[in-house]
C-alpha cells in the first residue's frame, strides 16, 4: 500500500484548531462529490462477477454502504443523497444507464430512498460504535448489514406494496431473490471498508460536517 | 517575500505512541523572486511548501508572507499565495476548462457574463481558446497543468508555490510548464525533482530528513543534493 | 466515455424543449402520482398513450424509449408474472403498462432538459433553504465537483480493472476494488486541498475565524 503513502500523510498533518474548519470543509465537500461520483461509476459499471462460479453482482448497493461505512453518518448520507440528485437532474447514474425522476417514482424507488438512509445508520454504528475496530472486516460487515436490513430493505419493500397495491406478505416475496446477492455484496463492502481505512486511518475524524 | 521563524512540524506517530517530525525548527527569509526547494521524497520538502499557504500548519514557529501570519490572516494569505500540485486532475475541479476558471474568479467578479470574459481572455493567454469549452478530461497532461495554472493564476496571487508540478509530464510539456513558472512575475517556491529547472532559479534549498541541509546559490545546491544521493 | 456526461439530453426546440424546468418536473409528479393512485387497467393504457404522444412531441429517438423500456422491463415482467399468477390477467397488464407509461414520461423529461438547466432549476428552488442553513451555492458546487469528477473515476474503475485482469485476478473484486476506492479517496483529499488552496471554501470559514480582509 506504498502509494498511498503520501496522501494520507498530508491528511494526517492539520493538526492547528484554526485551520481545522476551513480546510476539512474543502475535504468534505470533495469527499462527498468524489464518493457520488463513486457510486455513478459503479452502477454505471454494471454488474461484475464475483468467484470462482463468477457469479454476477451489480456494485450500486455495494458503494452506498461502502460510502457510509468509509466517510461517516453525515458526509455518507450527503455523498449518497449527491448521487441521488445526480440521477434526478438526468445524469445515466443508475442502474441499467437509466436516469431521471422517473426512476423516484417506479416501483424500487423505496430501494432509492432508502439508499442515503442506510448509509446514515450504517456510517454511525462504524464511526460512533465500532470505533477503533472499523479496521476489522467482520466488525464493518455488522454495521454494513445493519444498515441494509433494517433500512434498504424494510423501505424497499414498502415502496413495492405501494406501487403494486399489494399486500406486505407478497411485497416481501418480491424482495426475496435479492437476499443472497446483499450478502455477498455486504461481505465485498466489509473487506474494502476496513482495508480503506487501514489506509486512511483519519477518514473519519473529518466527519465534523453539519 | 517569505519567512520562516523557528516553523516545525510534527505529527503523533501512524502506530500511535510517540510523535515523527516531519519538519524540524526552520528560520529562512526567502526574498529572491524564483527559489527551488530540492531533496529525495518524504523529505519534509512538500511539508516546507504547503506551509506557506496553510495547507499545513506550524505545530511550533510560524510562517508568513509579506508580514501576513497564517494564523491571524488565513483567507489572506491563501488569496496572496497559489498553490499548484502535482496531479493536474486533482486540482481540475469543474467539467469544462472555462468553467474551472471562472470557479477562482467567482469571489473577485459578481458578474457571470464578466467572469466568462475574463476566464476566456485567461485562457488564451496560456493558449487554451481552442479547448475552453472542451471537458477538462479531454486535456492532454500537459494541458491539465497548464490550465490548473491558469485556474490558480487567474487571481493574480503574490506567490506562487509549486509542488512538483511537471512530475506527470513529458519532456516538452516539462519545459514549457517549467518556462512558464520561472518567466512569472509572481514570486515562485517551486519544488522539483527536475535538477535542471532547479539550477535556473535565484536560490536552492535542499530538504533531507525533515530539515533543510543546504541553502544557498543553484549550482551549490544541486551539486549538494548529487552529493547526498550518491552518498 | 463522455457518453458519461450526456445523458440522455437531446438538445431542439420542440414544445416540451421550451417549457420551463419547473412546469415539467411538477408535471411529471402529477402525471407520476395520477398513475400510481389510479387503479383501473382502462386508465393505464390512456396514461401510456399520454406518455406516447409527449415523445412523439418532443421528437424522442425510439432508441431511447426502448432503452428506457428496456430498463425496467425486467423487474416489470417479473412482478407481472407473479401478479398473473395471484390476482388475474387484469392487475398484471395494469401493473406492466404502468410501468411502461411512468418510464416513458420520465425518458420525455430528460430527453427535453439538459443536465445544465436541471441544476441551475435546482439551486434557484433552494434559495428558500437558505434560512435553515443550506447554502445554494455549495450544493452546486458540489454537484458540479461530482459531474467533472464522474468520467474520472469511471476511468480510474476500468484502469483498476485492467491492472488486476494484467495480473490475473479479474474474478476477484477485492483485488481492484480497494485500490480504485483508495484511489478515489486520494484524489478527493487532495482536490481538497487543492479547493483549499484555491479560497473555493473561504466565505464561510471567515466568519468564523474573523479572518476576513476585504
Amino acid at each position: 500500500m506504498t502509494t498511498t503513502g503520501s496522501p494520507a500523510e498530508t491528511g494526517t498533518s492539520t493538526q492547528a484548531a484554526p485551520m481545522r474548519n476551513a480546510r476539512s470543509s474543502g475535504t468534505d465537500i470533495a469527499l462527498i462529490a468524489a464518493f457520488a461520483a463513486l457510486i455513478s461509476a459503479c452502477a454505471y459499471v454494471g454488474a461484475i462477477p464475483v468467484g470462482g462460479a463468477g457469479v454476477p453482482i451489480t456494485l450500486q448497493t455495494f458503494a452506498v454502504m461502502l460510502t457510509g461505512c468509509l466517510l461517516g453518518p453525515v458526509r455518507g448520507f450527503l455523498a449518497v443523497a449527491l448521487y441521488l440528485g445526480l440521477g434526478a437532474i438526468g445524469l445515466p447514474v443508475f442502474a441499467e444507464h437509466s436516469s431521471g425522476l422517473g426512476v423516484f417514482t417506479g416501483p424500487s424507488a423505496g430501494y432509492l430512498y432508502s439508499f442515503p438512509l442506510a448509509a446514515l445508520l450504517a456510517g454511525f454504528l462504524v464511526k460512533y460504535v465500532a470505533g477503533r475496530q472499523r479496521t476489522r472486516a467482520i466488525v464493518v460487515f455488522a454495521c454494513s448489514m445493519a444498515g441494509s436490513v433494517l433500512v434498504i430493505h424494510p423501505l424497499g419493500i414498502a415502496g413495492m406494496k405501494l406501487y403494486f397495491d399489494v399486500s406486505w406478505h407478497e411485497a416481501f416475496t418480491y424482495d426475496t431473490p435479492f437476499w443472497l446477492g446483499d450478502l455477498v455484496k455486504t461481505t465485498l463492502t466489509a473487506l474494502i471498508a476496513a482495508e480503506v481505512h487501514r489506509a486512511f486511518p483519519r477518514l473519519l475524524e473529518r466527519d465534523r460536517a453539519a | 517575500m517569505i519567512e520562516f521563524d523557528n516553523a516545525a512540524v510534527v505529527v503523533p506517530d501512524a502506530s500511535g505512541d510517540g510523535d515523527r517530525v516531519v519538519l524540524s525548527p526552520t528560520t529562512l527569509t526567502l526574498p529572491e523572486p524564483r527559489i527551488a526547494v530540492i531533496g529525495a521524497n518524504g523529505s519534509g520538502k512538500s511539508t516546507l511548501a504547503r506551509m506557506v499557504n496553510g495547507l499545513v500548519v506550524p505545530t511550533t514557529g510560524t510562517v508568513r508572507v509579506d508580514g501576513l501570519d497564517l494564523r491571524h490572516d488565513a483567507s489572506a494569505v491563501r488569496r496572496a499565495v497559489g498553490f499548484c500540485f502535482t496531479d493536474p486532475a486533482a486540482q481540475l475541479v469543474m467539467p469544462t476548462c472555462v468553467e474551472d476558471v471562472e470557479l477562482s474568479l467567482r469571489r473577485s467578479i459578481r458578474s457571470g457574463a464578466a467572469r466568462r470574459t475574463k476566464a476566456l481572455e485567461i485562457l488564451a493567454e496560456f493558449g487554451l481558446e481552442a479547448h475552453a469549452h472542451d471537458s477538462v478530461h479531454s486535456l492532454s497532461g500537459g494541458q491539465k497543468q497548464m490550465l490548473a495554472l491558469a485556474g490558480v493564476l487567474a487571481v493574480e496571487p503574490q506567490v506562487l508555490v509549486a509542488d512538483e508540478p511537471t512530475t506527470l509530464l513529458d519532456l516538452a510539456n516539462t519545459r514549457k510548464v517549467g518556462d512558464l513558472l520561472l518567466g512569472l512575475r509572481q514570486q515562485l517556491l517551486l519544488v522539483t525533482h527536475d535538477l535542471e529547472l532547479a539550477a535556473r532559479c535565484d536560490r536552492v534549498l535542499v530538504v533531507d530528513d525533515a530539515a533543510v541541509v543546504f541553502d544557498g546559490r543553484p549550482e551549490d545546491g544541486v551539486a549538494h543534493y548529487r552529493d547526498l544521493v550518491a552518498s | 466515455m463522455s457518453q458519461v456526461l450526456v445523458g440522455l439530453h437531446r438538445p431542439g426546440t420542440t414544445l416540451l424543449h421550451r417549457l420551463p424546468v419547473g412546469a415539467k418536473v411538477v408535471g411529471l409528479g402529477v402525471f407520476s402520482l395520477a398513475v400510481v393512485l389510479v387503479r383501473d387497467v382502462r386508465a393505464s393504457f390512456v396514461y401510456l398513450a399520454v406518455a406516447l404522444l409527449l415523445a412523439a412531441v418532443a421528437r424522442v429517438q425510439l432508441r431511447s424509449l426502448w432503452r428506457a423500456a428496456r430498463a425496467i422491463l425486467l423487474l416489470a415482467v417479473f412482478v407481472a408474472a407473479l401478479q398473473w399468477w395471484w390476482y388475474g390477467a387484469a392487475k398484471a397488464i395494469e401493473t406492466l403498462v404502468d410501468l411502461l407509461a411512468l418510464a416513458l414520461a420520465a425518458v420525455v423529461l430528460s430527453t427535453t432538459t439538459s443536465v445544465n438547466s436541471m441544476l441551475d432549476a435546482l439551486v434557484r428552488w433552494l434559495q428558500p433553504f437558505r434560512r435553515v442553513g443550506v447554502d445554494p451555492e455549495r450544493v452546486a458546487l458540489a454537484f458540479s465537483l461530482a459531474i467533472g469528477a464522474l468520467p474520472g473515476t469511471v476511468a480510474l474503475a476500468v484502469e483498476t480493472r485492467d491492472a488486476a485482469r494484467a495480473r490475473g485476478l479479474s474474478r476477484q473484486p477485492r483485488a481492484y476494488l480497494t485500490p480504485f476506492v483508495v484511489r478515489v479517496v486520494a484524489r478527493a483529499l487532495e482536490t481538497g486541498d487543492a479547493l483549499h488552496a484555491r479560497g473555493i471554501t473561504d466565505r464561510d470559514e471567515a466568519a468564523g475565524n474573523g479572518a476576513r480582509q476585504e
